[in-house]
C-alpha cells in the first residue's frame, strides 16, 4: 500500500468568540492516498470549511489549530512560511466557493493566471501567456485569448469559477480542495463545473477533496465520503458502499433532504428537524442525539467514537447504527 | 474610456458655472464698497458715484456676473486696483510656489503614510499597530504652527542645518530651493500622514479578510507581491478621494505654512488681498482655487476607473 498523500491526525480548531471557545472541527481523522477523491459532506456550520482551511493553512489568524496535517511528507502546521509558499500551486491548490469574490476585480484574468505561473514554474511573461492560453481552453473557456485582458465582472459566475479552476490547475496540483464549488452557481451549471473537476482530476491523477452540503454532488463523483455533523466526522465510507448501506441516521436523514425530481408538485420537501448544536455548548452524548428519531437515553450521555466494528470498510460514529439498506436509492 | 471621460468632463460644466457664481456672489457680498476702497479718504459722494458707474457698480447684481463671467470666459479677470498687476499674472506668479510645496507634502505624506498603514494592516492589533493608530490620532490633535515652529527649533535653531524661512526661484538655485521647501513641506505632510495611515489601514484591513487574498495565498505568491498588488490596488479608493481633497486644498495655498516659512505662494497672496480688501485679486484666486478643486476631484474620478475596472465598465 502506498503512502497516504494527505493525513489528519486529530485535527481540532477552536475559534474564540464573544460566546466563548467555539470548537468548529474536533478530533478528525481522515486520510486521502494519491490520485484518490474523497467527498466531505454536511450540512452549513458542520466545520467542513473550517477543516480545509486547516488542509490549506488558511485559518483565521485568531483560529487555533490542534493535531498534525500531514502532507507529502510535510506537517504543514510546523511548515515554514516560504516551504509553505513553494508547496502552495504546485502541490497543494484550491476551488473555493464563490468565484464572485474569489477573484481578485481589479485584475485581468491574465494577470491573475500568469502569476501564479510566474511564482512557480519561472516562465517568462510570453510563455506563461502561451500557457494560460491553453488552461483557460482545457476549462471550456470560449476564446480564452481574448479573456486574458478581460476583468472576472466582465465573465458569467460559470466562466468565472472555470477560471478559478484553470488557476487551481494551472501548476499541476497533487492535491485540489474544491470547497462548495457550485453552491454559488446556476443549476444548470453546476453539473458542467463538477464534471470539468471530475475530468480533470482522472485527467490529472491528482488527488481531490470535494467538499459540500450535497450528497449528491459527491455520489458517482468520489473514491470515498465523510459526513460532517457539528465538527466530527460522523460516518466515513467507500462512496458506493456509503450509498448501499448507510449506518448512520444523519446520513440518511441528508439523503432524504435531497429534492428528487420524480415528486409530485407540492411534495413538501423533507427536512431535519431541529437545528445543529450549539459549538460554543459542547454536549456529553451524541451531537446529532436531539434530532435523532432513534436517540435513547444511552445517546444523550455517551458520545460514540467513529469505528469500524465490522470491518466492513465503513466506519460510523453511532450507538443504533441502521441495519437495513437504505430505502432510498442513489 | 473615452465615453467615460467625455461624460465625466460633460458634468463639470455646471459645476465649474456653479463655482463662478458662487465666487462672485460671496465677492459681493462681503462687506464694503469697492469705489469708497479705492477712493480711500478722497472718497466724495460724487467720486463713489462716478467710479461706481465706470465700474458698473450700479448695475443689478445678475447683470454684473454676466459681466464679469464675460470677461472670465475671454481670460480676463481683472487687475488689482492697488499694483495694477492682473489677476492672472499675479496667480501665475505664486502658484508655482504653492505646487511644488502641495507636491512635496503629498508626497511625503504618502512616503509616510502608506507603508504604515500596510504594516499595521498586516498586523493588526498588535503592538505596533495600536502604537501606530495611537501615535497618529496624537499628531492629528497637534496644531501644524505647533510643528512648524517645533520643526524650525530642531532643524533651522539648534541644528542649523535648512533655512527658517525665505525663498530662492529653482531656476537660479535649485539646491537653495528644494532646501527651503524642506520644513514646510514637512509641517505639512506631518498633518497628512496620519489621516493617509488611517484611512488606508482600515480599507486594507477589509481587503485582507476577502476571499481573493486567500485565494492569492493559496495560490503560493510571494507575500510582498499579495500585499502591494492584490490588496494595496483594492483599498486605495479613499487614500485616493483623500489625497484629492488634501492636494484641492493645498493648491490654494497653505496659509499659515506659507506665512511661518515666508513662502511667496497662493496662500500668502490671499492673505495680502484680504488684508488691503483687494477684492478683485481675493474674487480671482478663490475662483482659480475653486477650479483647481473642481479639477482635482476630476481627475480622482478618472483614477477611481484606472483601479477599479467596474467603474469604468458601468457597473460599480
Amino acid at each position: 500500500m502506498t503512502r497516504a498523500l494527505l493525513s489528519l491526525e486529530d485535527v481540532s480548531v477552536e475559534l474564540p468568540t464573544p460566546r466563548g471557545t467555539l470548537r468548529a472541527v474536533d478530533k478528525v481523522d481522515l486520510s486521502l492516498m494519491p490520485g484518490r477523491t474523497l467527498g466531505i459532506v454536511g450540512e452549513s456550520g458542520c466545520g467542513k470549511t473550517m477543516l480545509s482551511r486547516a488542509i490549506l493553512q488558511l485559518l483565521p489568524k485568531r483560529a487555533k489549530l490542534s493535531g498534525r496535517v500531514r502532507f507529502g511528507g510535510h506537517d504543514l502546521a510546523a511548515l515554514p512560511a516560504e516551504s509553505l509558499r513553494r508547496l502552495r500551486g504546485p502541490e497543494l491548490a484550491v476551488v473555493f466557493q464563490d468565484p464572485m469574490t474569489s477573484l481578485n476585480p481589479v485584475l485581468t484574468i491574465g494577470t491573475q493566471l500568469i502569476e501564479t505561473l510566474q511564482a512557480h514554474l519561472g516562465m517568462d511573461g510570453a510563455a506563461a501567456a502561451r500557457r494560460s492560453v491553453d488552461l483557460l481552453a482545457a476549462v471550456g473557456i470560449p476564446a480564452p485569448a481574448q479573456r486574458l485582458r478581460q476583468y472576472p465582472h466582465q465573465l458569467s459566475g460559470g466562466m468565472r469559477q472555470r477560471v478559478a479552476i484553470a488557476i487551481a490547475l494551472s501548476c499541476e496540483p497533487k492535491l485540489l480542495v474544491a470547497d462548495e464549488p457550485t453552491t454559488a452557481l446556476d443549476v444548470t451549471v453546476q453539473a458542467q463545473i463538477l464534471d470539468l473537476l471530475a475530468r480533470e482530476q482522472r485527467r490529472r491523477q491528482m488527488a481531490m477533496i470535494l467538499i459540500t452540503h450535497d450528497l449528491g454532488v459527491v455520489a458517482g463523483r468520489t473514491d470515498e465520503v465523510a459526513v460532517m455533523y457539528a465538527g466530527r466526522v460522523v460516518e466515513r465510507a467507500p462512496t458506493a458502499q456509503l450509498f448501499a448501506r448507510m449506518r448512520m441516521p444523519y446520513t440518511e436523514a441528508l439523503l432524504a433532504a435531497i429534492p428528487k425530481l420524480d415528486s409530485p408538485p407540492h411534495t413538501t420537501l423533507p427536512a431535519i428537524a431541529g437545528r445543529p448544536p450549539d459549538p460554543t455548548r459542547p454536549m456529553p452524548g451524541c451531537s446529532f442525539s436531539p434530532r435523532c428519531r432513534y436517540a435513547d437515553d444511552h445517546c444523550r450521555h455517551a458520545k460514540p467514537t467513529l469505528a469500524d466494528p465490522e470491518r466492513s470498510g465503513g466506519f460510523y460514529a453511532c450507538w443504533h447504527p441502521l441495519t437495513l439498506p437504505a430505502a432510498v436509492g442513489t | 474610456m473615452a465615453r467615460f471621460v467625455g461624460r465625466k468632463l460633460l458634468h463639470l460644466l455646471p459645476v465649474l458655472l456653479a463655482v463662478t457664481l458662487l465666487t462672485f456672489l460671496i465677492a459681493s457680498l462681503l462687506p464694503g464698497d469697492l469705489a469708497y476702497t479705492i477712493l480711500g479718504d478722497q472718497a466724495t459722494p460724487e467720486k463713489v458715484a462716478a467710479l461706481r458707474a465706470q465700474m458698473g457698480l450700479d448695475l443689478p447684481i445678475w447683470q454684473r456676473y454676466l459681466h464679469w463671467l464675460w470677461d472670465v470666459l475671454q481670460g480676463d479677470f481683472g487687475r488689482s486696483f492697488r499694483t495694477g498687476e492682473t489677476v492672472l499674472a499675479a496667480v501665475a506668479d505664486r502658484l508655482p510656489v504653492s505646487i511644488e510645496l502641495m507636491l512635496m507634502a503629498e508626497g511625503l505624506g504618502l512616503l509616510i503614510g502608506i507603508p504604515l498603514a500596510i504594516l499595521c494592516a498586516v498586523r493588526s492589533g498588535s503592538a505596533i499597530d495600536r502604537f501606530l493608530t495611537g501615535l497618529a490620532f496624537g499628531k492629528l490633535s497637534l496644531p501644524s504652527f505647533m510643528v512648524a515652529i517645533l520643526l524650525i527649533y530642531l532643524f533651522a535653531v539648534t541644528l542649523g542645518w535648512l533655512p527658517a524661512t525665505g525663498w530662492v526661484p529653482f531656476t537660479e538655485d535649485p539646491i537653495g530651493n528644494l532646501r527651503s521647501f524642506v520644513l514646510p513641506a514637512l509641517t505639512l505632510a506631518f498633518a497628512e500622514w496620519p489621516v493617509l495611515m488611517r484611512v488606508l489601514r482600515s480599507d486594507m484591513i477589509a481587503t485582507l479578510q476577502e476571499d481573493y487574498i486567500a485565494m492569492a495565498k493559496a495560490k503560493g505568491l510571494h507575500p510582498a507581491r499579495i500585499l502591494l498588488v492584490h490588496a494595496l490596488k483594492p483599498s486605495s479608493l479613499t487614500l485616493v478621494t483623500v489625497t484629492g481633497i488634501n492636494i484641492g486644498r493645498l493648491i490654494g495655498g497653505a496659509l499659515i505654512v506659507e506665512t511661518i516659512f515666508a513662502l511667496p505662494g497662493i496662500g500668502r497672496l490671499l492673505v495680502g488681498a484680504i488684508y488691503a480688501r483687494d477684492f478683485i485679486i481675493l474674487q480671482g484666486v478663490v475662483l482659480f482655487v475653486a477650479i483647481g478643486f473642481v479639477l482635482v476631484n476630476f481627475i480622482v474620478d478618472m483614477l477611481y476607473a484606472v483601479l477599479d475596472p467596474r467603474i469604468r465598465h458601468g457597473r460599480a
